[in-house]
C-alpha cells in the first residue's frame, strides 16, 4: 500500500534526522525533537492501520507481528503515558527492539503492549547481538520514490530490516533532555 | 507616507551589505534584523555572535529623490562559543533576537540574546577627548609627583567620531533550554525573555534574578506535547503579553491576574480544516513568529504556510489570513526531507500597519497590503541590484503552462531564504536579509 510505504520512509528519515541532531552544535533541540516526535507517531499510526486493513481484508501478514493482528487502533493511537523506565531514550533505541524480543515476550499484544510499561528490572537491557544503531524495524530496502522526489540521505547502517514499528516509544524522544 | 488612493507602493534597491562571495561562511549568516524605534539605526545580528549596526545617514538635500543611505555605524562580538561542561553541551554564539530599547539619552541601548544569556549593551558616540594632562606622561602612566609644579586642567578637543559598545549587563542562567523570544516593556523597566518551556521576566537593571511568568513544562516530559515559539509584550498595556505555541495557538496573558501566568486570559486558536490533514500538519501549524501591530488592537503569527492577523478581541478565527506561499503544500514531505520544513520565518508590520511582509525561498518576500487586499512577491537578488532599480513583482507559476517570467515551483532555490526582514517604524524602507546579505529597499518617492 502507497500510504504504507510513505510512512515507513517518513519514519526512516524522521530517525535519520532524530540521530543527526545528537550531533548538532547546541545540543539537541526540543522543538525540533517534538516536531519530529510528531511526525513519527503519525507515521507509526498510519502504518499500522494500513496493516490492519491490510490483514483484515485478507492479507497476508508475517508472524513476527503480532500486534496486527490483535490490538485496535484506538490502542494504537493512545495518548503518551508514564513510562517507567528511566532509560534514556537514545540507549533504548540503540538496544534494537526488533524480532527476537517480541519472540520472548510473547506473541500477544497485551505482552507487547506491556513491554512499553515494563519495570526497569524486567526490561532486557542487553544489546543485541548486531551491535547497532538503529532498530530492526526500519525497512531493508530503500523506498520507491515518487517522480520528483530525491532521495535523502541517510547514514550508513540505520536502514535495516524490521517489523515491529510499536516498539520504539515515540514518547521516550523527549525525556533525553 | 504610503501609496496614494490607487496606488501601488514601488520599490527600488537601494542598498546591498555583506559578502558577495558565493560561498557563504557560516559565521556571516544573518540571524535577526531589527530597526530601532526611529528607524535611524538598523542591527543585524548573526551565526558568529556579531552583531552590526548601520545609521542613516543625514539626508542629502542635493538628491531629495534618494532617501540617506544606511552605513556601517559600530560592529561588536556580541557572544562567544561557551561549553556547559554539566551536561556536556556546545552553547552557540548565534545570536537569536535583537531588540532595542527605546532611546533616552544620547546612548543607545540594544539587548541581543543567544540560546543561553542576554546582554544589554551601551552603544555611545565619543567625538572629543581631553588633552592637556600634565599628571600623567603621553602614554598614559603617572608621572612623579615631585616633578609636577602646577596643576593645568584638561581640555576636550574634538576628534574623529567612535563609536563605542560596552556590555552593561549580563542575563545569564536563566534558560535551561534555548531562548526563543526576548521583548521590552512599554514601562521600559522590564522585558522578557522565552525558552521552549518558560518565560521569565526581568528588571532591565537587575541581572542576579528573573521571574518566572510562565511554565508549561509538564511534571513528565514524556507528556510534553507544545512548546514556546515566541513571545512579545504589548505595544502599550504593560501588563499584557502573549506567547505562540508549537500547536499553533497562541496565549494572551495578564500579569496583573496572578504571579504565574499558566493560566490565559485569551487563547486564539483556529479550528484545524481536516481536509487539508497529513503527516506534516503538526509541523506546520507550529507559529514561527508573533508581532503585535503597532497600534495594540492586532496581532500577526506566521505559520510554515500562512500569515495570520488576529483581533486581540477574538479568539476564534483570525480576521485575516494571507498565504504566502501555497504552493508548497503539495510538496511537504520533500520539504521535510530537506528540513525546509523547519524554517522559521518572521514577519513584520508597517509603520501604519496597513501591510505586512514575510519571507519565503528562492530570496522572495512577499507583502500583503491589508486595505486594498492586494499582495506581491519581491525578489532580493544581487541582479536587481542597481541603484534605485524597481523591484518587478515575481510570479510562482503552480501548475500548467509556465508564462514568461514566472517560475515554477520545482526551479525555487530552497537554499535561498529570507527568514527576517524588518521595516521602518516610519517610513517606507525595508530591510530584508538573504542568507549571509542584507538588502535595503524603499519606495519611489515621487
Amino acid at each position: 500500500m502507497e500510504v504504507n510505504i510513505e510512512a515507513r520512509r517518513i519514519l526512516a528519515v524522521s530517525i535519520s534526522k532524530l540521530y543527526a541532531s545528537r550531533t548538532q552544535r547546541g545540543g539537541l533541540r526540543l522543538h525540533r525533537s517534538l516536531l519530529l516526535s510528531l511526525v513519527m507517531r503519525s507515521a507509526r499510526d498510519i502504518y499500522h492501520s494500513s496493516r490492519e486493513s491490510e490483514v483484515l481484508s485478507g492479507a497476508q501478514s508475517a508472524p513476527e507481528e503480532p500486534m496486527d493482528t490483535s490490538s485496535s487502533p484506538g490502542e494504537q493511537t493512545r495518548l503518551p503515558e508514564p513510562q517507567p523506565e528511566p532509560q534514556p531514550v537514545l540507549n533504548s533505541t540503540e538496544t534494537a527492539p526488533g524480532e527476537p524480543d517480541n519472540t520472548e515476550d510473547g506473541c500477544d499484544s497485551e505482552i507487547i503492549e506491556d513491554k512499553e510499561n515494563l519495570s526497569p528490572a524486567k526490561q532486557s537491557r542487553k544489546r543485541r547481538g548486531k551491535a547497532s544503531a538503529a532498530p530492526d524495524f526500519l525497512p531493508s530496502k530503500r523506498a520507491r520514490l515518487e517522480p520528483g522526489e530525491e532521495r535523502y540521505e541517510v547514514p550508513l547502517g540505520s536502514c535495516r530490516a524490521g517489523e515491529s514499528l510499536t516498539t520504539l516509544s515515540l514518547n521516550r524522544v523527549i525525556p533525553a533532555f | 507616507k504610503i501609496a496614494g488612493p490607487g496606488g501601488d507602493m514601488q520599490w527600488c534597491f537601494s542598498q546591498v551589505k555583506g559578502a558577495i562571495d558565493d560561498d557563504v561562511a557560516e559565521a556571516d549568516i544573518i540571524s535577526t534584523v531589527e530597526f530601532n524605534h526611529t528607524g535611524e539605526l538598523l542591527a543585524t545580528g548573526d551565526k558568529g555572535g556579531r552583531v552590526v549596526i548601520f545609521q542613516q545617514e543625514i539626508e542629502n538635500k542635493n538628491q531629495p529623490q534618494f532617501r540617506s543611505e544606511y552605513n556601517v555605524y559600530s560592529t561588536f562580538q556580541s557572544h562567544e562559543p561557551e561549553f556547559d561542561y554539566l551536561k556536556s553541551l556546545e552553547i552557540e554564539e548565534k545570536i537569536n533576537k535583537i531588540r532595542w530599547l527605546p532611546q533616552k539619552n544620547a546612548a543607545q541601548f540594544l539587548l541581543s540574546t543567544n540560546d543561553k544569556t542576554i546582554k544589554l549593551w551601551k552603544i555611545s558616540e565619543r567625538d572629543k577627548r581631553p588633552e592637556g594632562y600634565n599628571l600623567k606622561e603621553e602614554d598614559g602612566r603617572y608621572k612623579d609627583p615631585n616633578t609636577i609644579t602646577s596643576l593645568r586642567v584638561p581640555v576636550l578637543k574634538p576628534m574623529d567620531l567612535m563609536v563605542e559598545a560596552s556590555p552593561r549587563r549580563v542575563f545569564a542562567n536563566a534558560h535551561t533550554y534555548h531562548i526563543n523570544s526576548v521583548s521590552v516593556n512599554s514601562d521600559n523597566e522590564t522585558y522578557l525573555s522565552a525558552d521552549d518551556l518558560r518565560i521569565n521576566l526581568w528588571h532591565l537593571e537587575i541581572t542576579d534574578r528573573s521571574f518566572n511568568i510562565v511554565d508549561i513544562k509538564p511534571a513528565n516530559m514524556e507528556e510534553l506535547t507544545e512548546v514556546i515559539t515566541a513571545a512579545e509584550f504589548h505595544p502599550h498595556q504593560c501588563n499584557t503579553f502573549v506567547y505562540s505555541s508549537s500547536k499553533g495557538t497562541i496565549r494572551l496573558c495578564d500579569m496583573r491576574v496572578s504571579a504565574l501566568c499558566d493560566k490565559h486570559s485569551k487563547l486564539f486558536e483556529e479550528p484545524e480544516d481536516p481536509s487539508n490533514r497529513s503527516f506534516f500538519s503538526e509541523i506546520i501549524s507550529s507559529i514561527s513568529d508573533v508581532k503585535f501591530s503597532h497600534n495594540g488592537r492586532y496581532m500577526m503569527t506566521r505559520d510554515y504556510l500562512s500569515v495570520k492577523i488576529w483581533d486581540l478581541n477574538m479568539e476564534t478565527r483570525p480576521v485575516e489570513t494571507y498565504q504566502v506561499h501555497e504552493y508548497l503544500r503539495s510538496k511537504l514531505c520533500s520539504l521535510y526531507e530537506n528540513d525546509c520544513i523547519f524554517d522559521k520565518f518572521e514577519c513584520c508590520w508597517n509603520g501604519n500597519d496597513s501591510v505586512v511582509m514575510t519571507g519565503s525561498y528562492n530570496n522572495f518576500f512577499r507583502m500583503f497590503d491589508r486595505g486594498h487586499r492586494r499582495d506581491v512577491t519581491l525578489e532580493a537578488s544581487r541582479e536587481n541590484s542597481k541603484p534605485m532599480q524597481v523591484l518587478k513583482p515575481r510570479k510562482v507559476c503552480t501548475g500548467g503552462k509556465r508564462k514568461k517570467d514566472e517560475i515554477s515551483v520545482d526551479s525555487l532555490d530552497f537554499n535561498k531564504k529570507i527568514l527576517h526582514t524588518a521595516w521602518h517604524p516610519q517610513d517606507n524602507i525595508i530591510a530584508v536579509a538573504t542568507t549571509n546579505n542584507l538588502y535595503i529597499f524603499q519606495d519611489k518617492v515621487n
